[in-house]
């Protein structure tokens, strides 16, 4: 004997569909702070709601001294499927920096000045996290103007509230 | 792919209701899908984004993106999103009767 058995609703509270993403940037890599700032400039194309917390070194994508220097990690990374020793010599990760850059204004992916402009243009919110702020000795004119506020774990979490959280 | 009825014409659609034949597109559709998404009126500054799209993919093949819509369209990024809060690249291809943007910028 077949028996129709109704198919019990997947997760019946949860909307279909996310509505709001909060975004942690913890690494100052070239490669850490680009797939953070495509996700969240992302999101707000499909009308996501989204918010940047930038911790540890990921505060280089803010910091008006370093966000104009990212550099991809040329050592300890191996992604790149290239020698340590290679990439440790005087400025291969300059070099190696460079082609990715020009590979990426091919396919229209905006420096990071640029990028992050254009993520808080289009309505993300960008803080720093007050720890690592203190930790590094900085304060808020260290940022571009582009970031929002200096804020605690506690409050990260508060406006995460309702949203899905990211960690890059 | 469906046919549906916009402003009283027949038009094909995707599953999100994007035109996939952008030769049946009007300003009646456009209206029409503009209401539709929570746009009650098309004002000049949507016009010109949704043409800017249009035009540009029809003469290129693909839609521009966020990032170039802000560059060259005469509308900046922060605008776009007071016209378009749920998605302008998204919202003003479906309005151009064009189909969604393809790229992640």
């Amino acid at each position: 004997m077949t028996e129709l058995l109704e198919h019990p609703k997947l997760a019946p509270d949860e909307p279909a569909t996310i509505e709001k993403v909060a975004i942690v940037v913890s690494k100052g890599s070239l490669e850490g702070i680009y797939p953070a700032l495509i996700m969240a400039n992302g999101a707000r194309m499909e009308g996501i709601e989204a918010d940047l917390f930038f911790t540890f070194f990921g505060l280089d994508a803010i910091r008006k001294d370093r966000y104009e220097k990212i550099k991809v990690a040329t050592v300890g990374n191996p992604g790149l499927h290239m020698p340590t020793w290679l990439g440790a010599l005087p400025g291969f990760s300059a070099l190696a920096t460079k082609m990715m850059q020009s590979q990426m204004e091919k396919i229209d992916i905006p420096p990071i000045p640029e990028f992050v402009e254009l993520v808080a243009d289009s309505g993300a919110h960008l803080y720093a996290c007050k720890a690592t702020v203190d930790m590094f000795g900085l304060a808020m004119d260290d940022f571009v103007p582009q970031v929002d506020d200096i804020i605690s774990v506690g409050e990260f979490y508060a406006l995460a509230a309702g949203g899905q959280i990211i960690f890059t | 792919m469906t046919i549906t009825l916009i402003a009283d014409a027949p038009v094909d659609v995707d599953t999100e209701g994007f035109l996939t034949n952008s030769e049946q597109w009007n300003e009646q559709i456009a209206e029409a899908i503009a209401k539709a998404n929570g746009i009650a009126e098309l004002t000049d500054r949507h016009w010109l984004v949704v043409r800017f799209m249009r035009d540009r993919y029809l003469t290129t093949g693909s839609a521009p993106s966020i990032r170039s819509l802000g560059k060259e369209s005469g509308v900046p990024v922060k605008e776009l999103y007071q016209l378009f809060p749920k998605g302008p690249a998204k919202l003003a291809a479906k309005i151009g009767g064009i189909p969604k943007p393809k790229g992640c910028i």
